[in-house]
């Protein structure tokens, strides 16, 4: 696998490879010396065109732990706010030497475009796309998870919210239910998108009936800068039907956790209580991120160009 | 760094050089061997090499307990990390690397590996050592050391040294992952 653009290209066996591999990798940051050499002297760049904070710094963290060179460029300040292409930018990273880039981009497809177009020769990574996907923030989310409730298999997890403008709820609904678990979709018809029935998961419009024992729940953040329709009556209305409180935090089997992405809307889609509880695992989520992401820089890097398929190179002899 | 078995055979004669008997006895005399050169088990650590080191390596340490009536911490390490051909060969899955609650710094490490070839996994171990603690020394027990150094690299303990040719592939099998004991000599004129 030379890139990552999306979820639904993973195999479950490559998707347990990058958990596993994530695991191992997590123990690094128990260690004095935080730091490992594999990827000394290879160039990632973190390419914004939207903003982002935690997913751009873990991104750098992970890079950084492997000792890879990293450059940020974001979109603000940059030649793309004086109105440069993809294709240009593309072509100044291939110029500069860049290994692996990292993309979040408000365009769903972009990346893909970006890996397939022929103007780089570096890896992709997918940090973001418009609606489409968020692959690392899926795994993160399965790395956590797998860490509470061990194998995922037959585990019932609900997504509740925005899930129409929501790239995670998407990179989560196709890994999850890769994984083996049973996946419900809870939001209000309006925030649904299109093709939602296509999805490998259920559909509910009754938050407290799919709460009912299960294993987890993971709050979307409503996202306001998208909301250029009137999707629902009222914030209150909102946080009243669809938003995740100690009375509906208690439905969840006894050993279920609660995950959130961030940034949250405390006393919307979740209350305050619930997000500082005992079930919360939102503060893990982003220590996962950066063994998550250690763990998707190596296998990308790591893989060789002729190496098209899985994730490891085919079998070979390795003189002993 | 022992391969994956790939079919027999293929590659002419097949010579068994040790079996479980010959196996046994070198654990013995290595674990005497370290236990002579560090004056008794205190600050000794040992630490295999994922991953038929790791086998090995608990093996001696069973057998140094029973020797001195201690126990004798035993980790592992696992190099994939460190290595200097990863861009050559692509990535690797990993295997646990587990560290002796009592840490390395001002430890004997010895480093147990089941085949001393080139020496780069040694090189990679070394770095990957120097970044969880600091040890007093660092030794090298292996089971079988094949020659063709490509490093200034030697081993302090060694279990047989296997005069081989390049054309020649070494397996060790231990039973703990491939269930029989026996180190073969592939292939050549074996």
């Amino acid at each position: 696998m030379r890139h990552l653009l999306s979820t639904t290209d993973l195999t479950r066996e490559d998707a347990l490879l990058i958990l596993d591999t994530a695991a191992e990798l997590a123990r690094v940051t128990d260690r004095a010396v935080k730091k490992l050499p594999t990827l000394r002297g290879r160039t990632v760049v973190n390419l914004f065109f939207e903003d982002s904070t935690r997913t751009r710094i873990s991104f750098e963290a992970a890079a950084k732990r492997l000792s890879a060179d990293v450059i940020t460029f974001s979109a603000k300040g940059s030649s793309v706010s004086k109105g440069e292409s993809l294709k240009d930018t593309a072509l100044t990273l291939e110029a500069m030497g860049a290994d692996a880039v990292v993309v979040r981009h408000q365009a769903s497809g972009a990346p893909y475009r970006l890996a397939h177009s022929g103007w780089v020769g570096c890896s992709v990574v997918n940090a973001g796309d418009g609606t489409h996907e968020h692959p690392t923030q899926a795994l993160l989310d399965a790395f956590t998870l797998r860490e509470h409730l061990g194998d995922l298999q037959g585990r019932r997890i609900v997504i509740v919210g925005d899930v129409l403008h929501s790239r995670v709820a998407r990179s989560n609904a196709h890994l999850l239910s890769t994984l083996g678990a049973c996946v419900t979709l809870v939001a209000p018809p309006t925030l649904l998108p299109v093709g939602v029935e296509t999805w490998p998961c259920a559909v509910s419009y009754d938050l407290d009936e799919a709460l009912e024992g299960a294993d987890a729940v993971m709050m979307l953040r409503v996202q306001n800068e998208r909301m250029n329709a009137a999707f629902f009556p009222s914030t209150h209305e909102y946080s009243r039907r669809y938003g995740l409180d100690t009375r509906r935090a208690a439905l969840l089997s006894d050993d279920a956790v609660v995950l959130h992405p961030g940034p949250m809307n405390r006393g919307m889609e979740i209350s305050a209580d619930v997000a500082d509880g005992a079930r919360s695992v939102i503060v893990e989520q982003v220590t996962n991120g950066v063994s998550v992401r250690m763990a998707v820089l190596y296998l990308v890097l790591g893989a060789r160009a002729e190496d098209q398929g899985g994730l490891l190179p085919a079998a070979e002899a390795v003189p002993a | 760094m022992t391969s994956s078995p790939e079919p027999e055979g293929s590659q002419g004669p097949v010579a068994r050089v040790l079996d479980a008997a010959d196996i046994s006895r070198v654990v013995g005399r290595i674990s005497h061997e370290i236990l002579e050169r560090t004056n008794g088990p205190a600050d000794v650590v040992l630490l295999g090499i994922q991953t038929r080191g790791v086998p090995f390596a608990r093996r001696i340490a069973v057998r140094m307990g029973e020797i001195e009536g201690a126990e004798i911490p035993v980790g592992s390490l696992d190099i994939t990390m460190y290595r200097d051909d990863i861009r050559l060969r692509g990535p690797r899955p990993l295997e646990p690397t587990e560290i002796p609650a009592g840490g390395l710094d001002d430890r004997i490490v010895v480093l147990v590996d089941d085949v001393l070839y080139s020496g780069r996994t040694v090189r990679a171990a070394l770095d990957a050592i120097s970044d969880v603690g600091r040890p007093r020394a660092v030794q090298l027990a292996v089971l079988v050391d094949r020659g063709h150094r490509e490093l200034p690299i030697r081993a302090d303990y060694v279990g047989k040294n296997l005069p081989t040719s390049l054309a020649q592939s070494v397996r060790v099998h231990l039973s703990e992952t491939d269930d029989v004991d026996e180190v073969l000599v592939l292939g050549g004129g074996a």
